[in-house]
């Protein structure tokens, strides 16, 4: 009664006090301190994500900065040159980079015939049965910590290398070893994100190739291979980023000291390697050899973030074509 | 016609062959995992060249075996040095230790025993007859027996100086510690992070660049986070980390704290990003039916979406434990102390995990520290095989309710 009484009254009480008529019977939010505070906080939360890539950045731009103002640095020696002796005042990045690129080259060269043959397999011929029990199996694999990996490397794959090939050829810390090794811990990553790429295919293009009369490996590489490309090289770009960025493993079995070689058999190491040696040690927070592991940090950040980006665009892409 | 099947038999013939080589690589990959497994196993029992330093004809009067207790006290006394006896007679008096732990205490403090050398399980058990030929050959004063190291002496005992004797108590407390505190830190602030972005953020700018932010931080590997774990916790924060401004003076800022912090943003993305499909997951009429009821948007949110979402968030979380567990690389960084005799007593205290220890054992050059990391190995594995088994149970469970 009293709310038809005071609509009745409504206009002549707007003009005199127009604030308090609105507040009483508006359908606009009533303010909720807890739940802006509540919401304040989950926003918090959410951009604390952005405080850390700030801060990674921040950290790994501002101690390199520092190492590249240094007068004994130059820009030209860190890119352009091959000897990595911090000792001696020798900064060539590439001594480094080479390492870290040949390790990732070999694991590469395991991961990809091997993840890709067993997301196909997976894919297109196996049963659903063995396929339940396959995919989980590989997914293992892929669970395993790094350390273990490398542990793996140096006292199982390193002995056969030196073994096959000879006690002189094969040094006891060796990039082909920590490869060979980091191949199977990207393997279960190539061969579960390729097939899930190969899986989103959609089935009537299969079933058009074979009703056009295709065999089973014709179908899988002529029609649904092709479709999944995309996929599949985000797989491939995603792997190189997590070799890369490996450090266990080469930290284990490729050897400290750094080397530029081409020679997969021989000690030499790599960026990650380089920087979980110094930083292991006692090094003193202002020295030149402390500023060096974040320019090298530094490296390794842009080059896997490149990489990732490329790769998630890549399936962002190809997910647009599909879904 | 002819040549029209004999094609197609080729094409099939063809079929078959790259299936073969196509199973082939899928059991390259299982394989290897056997193999890995193998490798550990092979490693962590066999025989073993154990040698007294201290010829035991100098030191004590009979042979060890035929020993009183009281007698083998006499010896220990006379050959340890004064203040080492009375610690070890603080620890636990002498007087009250049974026949089987003096004759331990005997052969590790008195004869001083050594590892000369090792072999894996397979060599003992078909080379047996060659290995003690050369044992007997090469170390004739030294006994050669079978010996499993994971045992639960390794387990429990903490770190020494001889293999022999050398567990992980401090390694597997150091982990625990780290990952507890890890958790507590990470579970609210990655839940809070997955509501806002899947129940609050709309298309505003600032809400994407979080969300295109946090996929990109998932991909940074996991040394990058060591050196922001060196520089922010260890280094700027070091009078926080440290327990200085607590009153604890004696550490720098390598300690638990920090590794947990640092683990904590390592983990944050894994944990932001599944619990944010756990919540899509949700289905909207039970949004809908609560906001129909009146509730307000948070009402909605912990009475509804969260205990729905609930199992999909845990099982994430485990699995972002298991990553934590599992990782070395961050914690090298950040400056895991490679020898921790005592028990960690805090949130600042120095520390080392598991990994880190087999990674210092893989560092070591004589053959034993191998079977050590072997025997820590499997109970990393054992430890992740446990967890995960929960993350399984937790899904099936999550799947069999919506």
């Amino acid at each position: 009664m009293t709310l038809q009484t005071e609509a009745a009254a409504a206009p002549r009480l707007t003009s005199e006090r127009p604030q308090n008529f609105y507040g009483r019977t508006s359908l606009s939010k009533r303010p909720r301190p807890l739940e802006s505070l509540i919401q304040s906080f989950l926003f918090l939360c959410g951009a604390l994500s952005i405080a850390t890539t700030l801060g990674i950045v921040y950290v790994l731009g501002q101690e390199s900065l520092q190492f590249f103002t240094n007068p004994e640095v130059s820009l030209t020696e860190f890119f352009f040159t091959t000897y990595w002796q911090p000792e001696a005042g020798e900064y060539g990045i590439w001594a480094l980079a080479n390492s870290t690129f040949i390790t990732s080259l070999i694991a590469m060269c395991v991961a990809v015939p091997f993840g890709l043959g067993a997301a196909v397999y997976l894919s297109e011929y196996a049963s659903p049965h063995a396929r339940n029990f396959l995919k989980p199996t590989l997914e293992i694999l892929a669970g395993v910590p790094t350390v273990v990996y490398g542990y793996f490397a140096l006292t199982f794959i390193t002995p056969i290398l030196r073994a096959v090939f000879g006690v002189e050829t094969v040094e006891i810390y060796n990039m082909a070893s920590a490869g060979l090794v980091m191949g199977i811990m990207i393997l279960p990553l190539i061969s579960s994100m390729s097939e899930d790429a190969l899986h989103a295919v959609p089935r009537s293009l299969r079933e058009a190739a074979f009703g056009l009369g295709a065999t089973r490996f014709e179908v899988s590489t002529q029609v649904v291979a092709p479709a999944a490309l995309s996929g599949v090289t985000a797989a491939f770009i995603l792997g190189v980023s997590r070799a890369v960025g490996e450090t266990m493993i080469v930290a284990i079995a490729a050897g400290s000291g750094s080397l530029f070689t081409f020679n997969p058999f021989k000690a030499a190491e790599t960026m990650t390697g380089y920087i979980a040696r110094l930083s292991g040690g006692d090094v003193s927070y202002a020295s030149l050899q402390y500023q060096s592991i974040f320019a090298v940090g530094l490296m390794l950040f842009l080059v896997t973030l490149v990489l990732n980006i490329i790769s998630r665009r890549i399936v962002a892409r190809f997910r647009e074509v599909y879904e | 016609m002819n040549t029209h099947s004999s094609t197609l038999s080729a094409r099939h013939r063809i079929g078959k062959f790259w299936q073969m080589l196509l199973a082939a690589a899928t059991i390259v990959g299982i394989l290897s995992l056997i193999v890995l497994i193998y490798n550990v196993v092979n490693e962590a029992a066999g025989l073993a060249v154990i040698q007294y330093s201290v010829d035991p004809k100098l030191v004590l009067p009979k042979p060890l075996d035929e020993l009183t207790n009281e007698e083998m006290i006499a010896a220990i006394e006379e050959n340890l040095s004064k203040g080492a006896y009375q610690r070890a007679n603080t620890d636990q008096p002498f007087n009250t230790r049974t026949k089987s732990e003096l004759t331990k205490f005997v052969q590790e403090r008195v004869l001083e025993e050594e590892v000369k050398g090792t072999w894996s399980l397979t060599d003992s058990l078909f080379k047996a007859d060659q290995i003690r030929a050369d044992a007997a050959k090469n170390y004739p004063k030294a006994r050669l027996e079978f010996r499993q190291w994971l045992t639960l002496d390794f387990i429990t005992q903490p770190m020494s100086s001889n293999p022999l004797y050398s567990g992980i108590r401090t390694a597997i407390l150091g982990s625990f510690f780290v990952i507890v505190l890890t958790i507590v830190i990470a579970f609210p602030v990655g839940v809070g992070a997955a509501i806002y972005l899947e129940e609050y953020a709309g298309h505003h700018w600032f809400n994407r660049i979080i969300q295109t932010n946090i996929d990109n931080l998932a991909g940074v590997p996991s040394i990058v986070y060591g050196m922001l774990g060196l520089a922010i916790f260890v280094r700027a924060l070091e009078p926080f980390t440290s327990g200085a401004i607590f009153g604890i003076l004696d550490s720098n800022g390598r300690t638990i704290i920090s590794a947990a912090l640092t683990m904590a943003l390592l983990i944050l993305p894994l944990i932001i990003i599944n619990g944010q499909e756990a919540i899509r997951a949700v289905p909207n009429s039970l949004r809908q039916a609560s906001y129909g009821l009146g509730a307000t948007r948070w009402e909605t949110i912990w009475h509804h979406v969260l205990p729905n979402s609930l199992p999909g968030i845990l099982t994430g979380t485990i699995l972002a434990i298991s990553r934590a567990i599992g990782e070395t690389a961050p914690l090298i960084i950040v400056g895991a102390s490679t020898f921790i005799a005592f028990d960690p007593n805090g949130l600042f205290a120095k520390f080392t995990v598991l990994p880190i220890q087999i990674y210092n054992f893989t560092q070591q050059p004589q053959d034993e520290y191998r079977n050590l990391a072997a025997a820590a190995i499997l109970v990393l594995l054992v430890l992740l095989l446990a967890l995960n088994s929960m993350a399984i149970f937790l899904r099936n469970r999550f799947s069999n309710r919506l």
